[in-house]
């Protein structure tokens, strides 16, 4: 059986290098200002697409990712590692969403792609970790949904098999399709770039990237239907403006703090036995330890 | 049902146990439904629920709702979520918390979703607050304030849902602290018949296998510490925590760094993406002191670092900083433990 298989996958700012100027003053993330990458867990997904793409001969695996123009990037990183192509949902008004103004925007992007059989996603993204984009997509479509999956064991007579990793132990679930199955960070690690398909898709452009294109490559790309990254707007997708971006996003973000801690006065010992010595001793003696 | 604009706690339930992070929640949701003169109440969804109630009223339980039915234990999504969605039309409910676990993390979305509420996810602090829209300058009293850390943990926003209810959060275990009210407190038992809640077409997905341990860590409660972090530098190392530990009689605790770079099982992970941890000794080797690490261990009573970076800055809110290597100063740690105590 051939599957129409759709990733969703973030393009998110490395939450290990936030400079200062991150954050906007409403609140909102500045993303223009970081270093992007994709974002871990859903090339956890990726993977599993991929090797269900494997399975199913004749699948087809669609990245689907929302955010700025520049989120083409992780588009083109997933071609390159085995996807069939990809859509950037971009738009203004898309901007300062919450998780449900976020899942809405996705899930009227995913009704436009139309015939789907699986949606795969990350568990969760690390600018956010807060895993809820995968099941609030799931309850607008109204599908089921497998979440904290760790591998696909199997698929077939349109039921999927997912085993699933919990805090305390494994589960195995039988889901009918079509479903949302959002993959942990403990699956199989994604497969690298194919050298081929770097040397064959990298000019792989969005309308957006087309137009800072020299001629003769946009030119390309334009007679090259695989090396085209389709970009959608709202408008497109039949969004409904009240349910997207700022306006769509029933939280609010009220104030944002820079996380600072109450320094103590710490006593300094060096690597020295007649210290550590009188350390442990002190800590017996006031009954921390013993 | 009328309207009850109460606060409601989903509880989660294993072997006939409400989970902790749930009594957890009710310990907090008592405080806030107090500030708020409201009722506290509990919702227990499964099977076998017999007396479950007399575990949850201790902790200022006012009416605890239980839906039973064999096909609602173990958990599943979509019956889950169908209770809570067509229970809350009912009750419109203004706070709804649940446990940010594997359970509460998939059924909050989906709830959240369905009824268009906000929800705020690990949360590290509620309180209750007013607020001013910046823009129409509308005003808002007495909503709640979900405060969580964003962006890896480098900073802590206040999150506030003004116009949709329930204002839904989900908090991790350990992250509030656990305390009973009255072990006299009565609250009433409400019996909610599942087929006014759950279709038979909501059971679509099948557990086919299932194998839950009871963990044999437990970090949250051990009153000493021993952690180790990227600076311990490999998995063999980290048994030198584990013999400090028994040594000690401790549990081993690591920070984010060293469970990804696959030194220990992410179980032990201190942090806002593990576990709190508010132990009376807390001992961090090799751990630089991420943000998000600090943010699960600061209340720790005594922190001891040790580090070869002398400017590390777990050391900032350390009680005693040894700098040198962890390999060299745990042992001696052990030796002169073993030299002292009785």
């Amino acid at each position: 059986m051939s599957l129409n298989i759709i990733v969703l996958a973030k393009q998110v700012p490395d939450t290990r290098n936030v400079g200062k100027d991150a954050m906007k003053e409403d609140g909102t993330i500045n993303r223009a200002a970081l270093p992007a990458i994709f974002n871990p867990e859903d090339l956890n997904a990726l993977e599993q697409a991929l090797r269900l793409k494997e399975a199913n001969p004749g699948s087809t695996v669609t990245l689907l990712t929302m955010g700025l123009p520049r989120a083409a990037e992780i588009v083109r990183e997933a071609i390159y590692r085995g996807a069939d192509g990809g859509i950037v949902l971009t738009d203004r008004p898309f901007g300062g969403a919450d998780t449900l103004a976020t899942s809405y925007s996705l899930a009227q992007a995913v009704k436009k792609f139309g015939n789907y059989d699986i949606i795969l996603g990350g568990r969760q993204a690390i600018d956010g970790d807060t895993a809820q984009v995968g099941p609030q997509i799931a309850e607008k479509l109204g599908i089921p949904q497998v979440t904290y999956a760790e591998e696909i064991l199997g698929l077939s007579d349109g039921k999927v098999t997912v085993k699933r990793r919990l805090e305390h132990g494994v589960e195995t679930v039988v889901a009918p399709l079509p479903c949302v199955v959002t993959v942990n960070g403990s699956a199989a690690p994604c497969r690298p770039r194919n050298a081929k398909r770097l040397m064959k898709y990298k000019n792989a452009a969005s309308p957006s990237e087309m137009s800072k294109l020299p001629q003769v490559v946009a030119d390309l790309v334009a007679a090259h239907p695989e090396l085209q990254i389709k970009e959608w707007g709202a408008a497109y997708v039949e969004a409904d403006p009240e349910q997207i971006g700022l306006p769509g996003s029933p939280t609010k973000v009220k104030t944002v703090e820079n996380v600072v801690f109450t320094a103590k006065e710490s006593r300094r010992l060096d690597n020295d036995d007649a210290q550590i010595e009188e350390l442990v001793k002190e800590l017996i003696a006031n009954h921390t330890i013993g | 049902m009328a309207e009850q604009n109460n606060l409601i706690v989903y509880c989660e339930y294993e072997d006939g146990r409400v989970a902790d992070v749930s009594l957890e929640l009710l310990t907090k949701g008592r405080v806030l439904a107090d500030r708020l003169g409201v009722k506290l109440e509990a919702l227990v969804i499964g099977d076998k629920l017999e007396g479950i109630e007399k575990q949850v009223f201790p902790y200022g339980v006012d009416t605890v709702y239980k839906v039973e039915d064999a096909r609602l234990y173990p958990y599943t999504s979509n019956p889950h979520s169908a209770v809570l969605i067509n229970l809350f039309r009912e009750l419109k409910p203004q706070v709804c918390l649940m446990g940010a676990t594997c359970i509460g993390r998939d059924l909050g979305p989906r709830v959240s979703s369905c009824l268009h509420s906000g929800l705020t996810a690990d949360c590290t602090a509620l309180e209750i607050g007013d607020h001013t829209d910046p823009k129409t300058g509308k005003e808002y009293h007495d909503l709640l304030y979900q405060i969580r850390p964003a962006f890896g943990g480098n900073i802590v926003a206040t999150i506030v849902n003004p116009e949709c209810r329930p204002q839904m959060a989900t908090v991790r275990e350990g992250v509030m602290k656990k305390e009973i009210r009255d072990e006299n407190y009565n609250g009433t038992v409400v019996n909610l018949d599942p087929k006014k809640y759950v279709a038979d077409t909501d059971f679509v997905v099948e557990i086919i296998d299932r194998h839950i341990e009871k963990s044999k860590v437990n970090i949250k409660n051990s009153p000493i510490i021993v952690a180790g972090g990227y600076g311990v530098g490999s998995k063999e190392n980290f048994q030198l925590l584990f013999d400090l530990a028994n040594t000690l009689g401790a549990e081993v605790g690591a920070s984010r760094a060293a469970v990804d770079a696959g030194f220990i099982e992410h179980e032990r992970q201190i942090g806002q993406t593990g576990v709190t941890v508010r132990p009376k000794l807390y001992i961090a080797c090799g751990i630089s002191g991420q943000i998000q690490h600090i943010a699960g261990m600061q209340e720790s009573s005594i922190i001891i670092s040790i580090n070869n970076d002398p400017n590390a800055p777990i050391n900032t809110i350390a009680d005693y900083v040894i700098t040198g290597d962890m390999e060299e100063v745990v042992p001696k740690l052990i030796k002169y433990y073993k030299k002292n105590s009785k």
